[in-house]
C-alpha cells in the first residue's frame, strides 16, 4: 500500500442542467493503480459524473484535485485552459463507448496512435512508427494492418485501437464509458482481458463506467453505486455486489441472469 | 495480540426485495487463532461457517464487533477499514481459497496461478506456479489452457494452487478438498501441515473428517453462535 497523496480527490461534486439534477455530492479518492467503477441504470448520473470527473463538462458546484506529475495538486478547474487541454493529452485518457468518437476515422491505425505521440512532442518519424507498432501489437492488432484506417476494422479492433491510443503517452488516469458496450460476448472477454492486464502492467488508476455489473466485478477493486443523481452505495467491489445493502443495489445484482 | 482476534461479531442479511426480511448469520461471534494454528470451524449447512471466512476477507459486512488482523508491528479492524486497508491486506496478508474458481476468460491456469504472486518477476512466478501445479497433479496439458472448461476437481486443485502459492500469514480454506480423490487430499493435507510449521495461521471449513482430523488443532462449533432458524 502507498502511502502517498490521492492522486484524484472529488469533493461536493454537483451538477445541474437548469432545475434538472444531473448528479449531487459525490466525494472520492482515488489512488494510483486504482480501479473504480461507476455502476448504474441509465439516466442514474453516471455518465455526467465521468464528464464532470474527466473535465468536459464544468460542475454546479464541488471540487475536482488532481495531483500532477511534478508532485502539485491542483484543482482541474482552476487550471487554465491550455493546462487543462495538455492534461487531457498527456496524463488522462478516455477510452469512449463507440471507438468512432475516439479515433480519428480517416487517418491510419499507426497515424492515431502516432497523433498522440506528437501531440506531446515527438518529432523522430521512425521512433514514432516504432512505438506505434508496438502499441498495436500490444493491443493484438496484426502489424500487417497499420496502415490501414479504422474505418475497415471490426468493432473490436477498433476499440482495442481507441486503448492503443490512450495509453501510449502513459497517462496515469484514465477513463472509460462502457469501454465493451456494443460488442459480441466473445469480444467483450477478449477486451477485458486485455484492458485488465495493461492496467495492472502499466499501474494506471481507471473510472469506469459500465451497467454490467460482470465488467465491473473483472476490472475494478473498488465500486459506486449511483440511482437518480446520488451514489447510494460505495465500497470494496466484491463486498458491495456480494452483499449489497441498499434495496436498489440488491436489485441490481439480484437482476443478473445466471449463465 | 495473536495473528487473528475475532470478538462481538455479530451479522445479519437484510433482504430488501421480500419487505425487509431480516436473516441473522451469526450473533456474538469470539476466537482467536495462533500463528502455525489450525482452525476448523464446524457446524451444519447453513450455520454461518463460509460466511465467517467471508467476514475475515472483508467480502461480507460486519454489523457489529471487531475483526482484528495483525499486520507486521500493526493492527487492521477488518470490520471498520476503508477499502484500501482490505485490499493491502488481501495482498499481503490474507489469503483465502474459495469454495469454486471463479475462472477469468482468456487467462491460462498457470496464469491464474502465477498472479496470485505479485511481488516477484512475471517467469519466476509461472516457475512457481508451474511446480504447485505439478504438485497438485494437474496435467502438464492443461496449463495453457483457461480453467473454465474444466472438470470441478481440476477447477478447485488450480484454485488451491493459486490460494496456496503466495506466502500469507492467515490462510482462509472453504472447502478445500470437497472435489478431490484421495491422493490430491493428501496433498492438501501436506500442504497446510508445511504452512502451519512456518507459522501460517490456517481457519478452514473441511467436511471430511479424515482430512479434518488430520490439520486441525482446535474446532470451534459455530452453531452456538449461529442464529439462524
Amino acid at each position: 500500500m502507498t502511502d502517498s497523496a490521492p492522486l484524484l480527490t472529488v469533493d461536493g461534486l454537483t451538477k445541474y442542467y437548469g432545475r434538472r439534477l444531473g448528479c449531487t455530492d459525490v466525494a472520492f479518492d482515488l489512488h494510483e493503480g486504482e480501479v473504480l467503477a461507476i455502476v448504474g441504470e441509465s439516466g442514474s448520473g453516471k455518465s455526467t459524473l465521468l464528464q464532470l470527473l474527466s473535465g468536459q463538462l464544468r460542475p454546479s458546484a464541488g471540487t475536482i484535485r488532481y495531483r500532477m506529475r511534478d508532485g502539485a495538486t491542483a484543482d482541474i478547474w482552476d487550471m487554465s485552459e491550455p493546462m487543462r487541454r495538455l492534461l487531457f493529452r498527456t496524463d488522462w485518457g478516455y477510452v469512449h463507448q463507440d471507438a468512432q468518437f475516439g479515433l480519428r476515422m480517416g487517418i491510419s491505425a499507426g497515424g492515431n496512435v502516432g497523433e498522440r505521440l506528437m501531440a506531446v512532442g515527438w518529432r523522430n518519424y521512425g521512433a514514432i512508427r516504432d512505438t506505434a507498432t508496438d502499441w498495436l501489437a500490444r493491443v493484438e492488432i496484426d502489424q500487417s494492418r497499420i496502415d490501414d484506417t479504422p474505418r475497415t476494422y471490426s468493432g473490436g479492433m477498433r476499440q482495442r485501437l481507441q486503448i492503443a491510443r490512450n495509453l501510449v503517452t502513459a497517462p496515469r488516469l484514465v477513463f472509460m464509458d462502457e469501454p465493451t458496450g456494443g460488442l459480441d460476448v466473445s469480444v467483450q472477454a477478449r477486451l477485458l482481458d486485455l484492458l485488465r492486464r495493461l492496467v495492472a502492467d502499466l499501474n494506471i488508476a481507471v473510472i469506469v463506467v459500465t451497467h454490467d455489473l460482470a465488467v465491473a466485478r473483472l476490472m475494478s477493486t473498488r465500486i459506486m453505486v449511483m440511482k437518480a443523481g446520488t451514489v447510494i452505495e460505495a465500497g470494496l467491489t466484491d463486498q458491495v455486489l456480494d452483499d449489497p445493502r441498499e434495496p436498489y443495489t440488491q436489485l441490481l445484482v439480484s437482476s443478473i441472469l445466471p449463465v | 495480540m495473536q495473528p487473528l482476534e475475532l470478538s462481538g461479531v455479530t451479522k445479519a442479511f437484510t433482504v430488501h426485495l421480500q419487505g425487509g426480511l431480516r436473516l441473522p448469520v451469526l450473533h456474538d461471534l469470539a476466537f482467536a487463532a495462533r500463528a502455525g494454528e489450525c482452525v476448523v470451524l464446524t457446524g451444519p449447512s447453513g450455520a454461518g461457517k463460509s460466511s465467517i471466512l467471508k467476514l475475515i476477507y472483508g467480502n461480507y459486512r460486519c454489523d457489529e464487533g471487531a475483526i482484528l488482523v495483525r499486520d507486521g508491528d500493526t493492527t487492521v479492524d477488518v470490520a471498520t477499514a476503508p477499502p484500501r486497508r482490505i485490499l493491502s491486506l488481501r495482498r499481503r496478508v490474507i489469503g483465502y481459497v474459495t469454495q469454486f474458481l471463479r475462472a477469468v476468460p482468456r487467462v491460462s491456469a498457470l496464469d491464474v496461478v502465477a498472479e496470485a504472486l505479485t511481488d516477484v518477476p512475471r517467469e519466476i512466478a509461472r516457475d512457481r506456479a508451474a511446480a504447485m501445479l505439478a504438485r497438485f497433479n494437474v496435467p502438464e496439458r492443461l496449463w495453457s489452457l483457461p480453467p473454465a472448461t474444466f472438470s470441478g476437481g481440476e477447477q478447485q486443485r488450480v484454485n488451491l494452487a493459486r490460494g496456496l502459492l503466495p506466502d500469507r500469514a492467515i490462510v482462509l480454506l472453504d472447502e478445500p478438498t470437497a472435489s478431490l480423490d484421495a491422493a490430491n487430499r493428501a496433498v492438501v493435507v501436506d500442504i497446510v501441515g508445511e504452512r502451519k510449521r512456518q507459522g501460517v495461521t490456517i481457519v478452514a471449513v473441511v467436511h471430511d473428517e479424515s482430512v479434518r482430523d488430520a490439520i486441525a488443532d482446535t474446532q470451534i462449533d459455530v452453531t452456538r453462535f449461529a442464529t439462524a432458524a
